[in-house]
């Protein structure tokens, strides 16, 4: 239990697209506070002009991820008490992604690569249709069902070093959402999706560094969903020649 | 940067390369012992069909393999892109292939 | 020096893939050099062959055989992890690569030596 007067020692990522520096800042500790309650703590009560981004507070809309100690985590799900050097904590926008203001990025890159990995669903059906039963015990369903907590929250994305090496490379998120879709009976066109991820910037370039796989706040496995796209393209190539 | 077509060519030269490499790793503990000279290599290599083709298909495999993965590092490193990257791939795997190409002939040639 | 996410097994077992594949492509030019000197001027290669006789080009060499190991037993990790049904155990299977490769490159360093 920490006394109110205990104090923490903050540094915050302040600056825009054309720079920036770290700056100090003193915030009273609490009990069961997270690493969004000390930014938060700053821009009320130190620094009005701090920008940072959030809106659900409980680990849902994906949108208050940061560079914690130099590590992308949701910071709204993150205690600070567990990432405390001593009585230290940086906070910082997230990687591989613009950054707009302080610790708010430009997430566009990441939701335009969504699209690009074949993203999008491609229904198989009308509404006249009846609606398909699906078996929630089929390997598929079961695959795919491992993707779908997914959150869009761009931590995956900063941790993944290929992305800072590739700026074409469609990354953890994007691939894993297409996987997810590729594994889906109701989608129509498993083959759109493969082509979509095998160019340029496709799950081909991706090292296996596993830190998307590592940092995801709720445990997903992006790694593994692109090895399941690496082999599907693979597989595919074999059968088309045929 | 890397499409379909450069990482199946990179797996399948190192699919054709895990036993070439294990055959060589042997070789090399084997020949390394009472030390190395040109004669006992070349006593054994020289008018062998087989071992050019051991070698010669190990060349060619691991010169795109190598070209491929220097390719990867040049973009992810050193951010070449474009043509100039096109250009050093295949540099380095024609430089590979002519001086690994020469070497296999060196040892085996009568 | 490491930034922390890069502080992982993983990531450990790529950045020594990349740089084991990097170290044998940079000595392929030379080792190739080397053997075609058999067609050119035999005794010069024996010369070179004669510096193997020589501790710090033994540790080299088993650097060389252990680089060729670690990035050999690390890509079949690789292709296995791509191609075949998953396995979680990847951190586990990383290590046990580059354990082979110890094996591998001491077996040779003690025959060298």
């Amino acid at each position: 239990m920490s006394s109110d007067k205990e104090e923490l020692e903050v540094s915050i990522w302040r600056g825009d697209d054309a720079g920036g520096a770290f700056e100090d800042y003193k915030v009273p500790a609490q009990d069961s506070q997270t690493v969004l309650d000390v930014v938060s703590w700053v821009q009320q009560n130190t620094d009005p002009t701090l920008s940072y981004r959030y809106a659900c507070r409980v680990g849902m809309c994906g949108s208050c991820a940061m560079m914690v100690n130099g590590v992308p985590r949701w910071t709204c799900r993150t205690h600070v008490k567990k990432v405390l050097d001593g009585k230290k904590v940086t906070v910082a926008p997230l990687r591989n992604l613009p950054v707009i203001k302080d610790l708010a990025t430009d997430m566009d890159p990441f939701f335009d690569k969504w699209v690009k990995a074949g993203g999008v669903h491609h229904p198989s059906k009308t509404r006249d249709d009846p609606i398909e039963p699906i078996n929630p015990k089929s390997i598929a369903r079961s695959e795919a069902d491992t993707g779908i907590e997914c959150i869009n929250c761009s931590v995956c994305y900063a941790a993944c070093d290929t992305v800072t090496g590739n700026a074409d490379y469609l990354g953890p998120a994007a691939l894993q959402r297409a996987w997810t879709l590729y594994n889906d009976a109701k989608d129509a066109d498993q083959q759109t999706i493969l082509d979509a991820v095998s160019g340029n910037g496709g799950c081909h370039n991706c090292h296996s560094q596993g830190s998307c796989t590592l940092f995801c706040p709720n445990e997903l496995n992006p790694m593994k969903a692109i090895a399941g796209l690496k082999r599907a393209t693979a597989t595919s190539l074999f059968k088309r020649k045929k | 940067m890397l499409d379909m077509r450069l990482y199946m060519l990179q797996r399948i030269t190192a699919l054709i390369m895990a036993p070439l490499t294990l055959g060589h790793i042997a070789v090399m503990i084997y020949a390394i012992q009472d030390g190395l000279t040109a004669a006992e290599i070349l006593g054994r290599t020289q008018g062998s069909v087989l071992w050019f083709l051991f070698y010669g298909s190990f060349v060619v495999a691991v010169s795109l393999h190598a070209a491929i993965g220097l390719r990867v590092i040049l973009h992810e490193t050193f951010a070449v892109q474009g043509k100039a990257l096109s250009v050093f791939t295949w540099s380095i795997c024609l430089i590979l292939l002519a001086m690994g190409g020469r070497a296999v002939w060196a040892v085996t040639a009568v | 020096m490491i930034r922390p996410h890069r502080s992982h097994p993983l990531w450990f077992a790529f950045i020594l893939h990349r740089l084991s594949g990097l170290g044998l492509a940079l000595f392929l030019p030379a080792h190739f050099y080397l053997l075609s000197l058999a067609l050119t001027a035999p005794e010069s290669l024996d010369g070179y062959l004669a510096l193997a006789e020589n501790p710090l080009v033994k540790v080299a060499e088993f650097g060389l055989v252990f680089l060729l190991a670690v990035h050999f037993f690390g890509g079949l990790r690789l292709m296995a992890m791509e191609w075949l049904p998953w396995s979680g155990r990847q951190k586990s299977l990383a290590a046990g690569a580059v354990a082979a490769a110890f094996l591998v490159s001491g077996t040779f360093f003690l025959q060298a030596v």
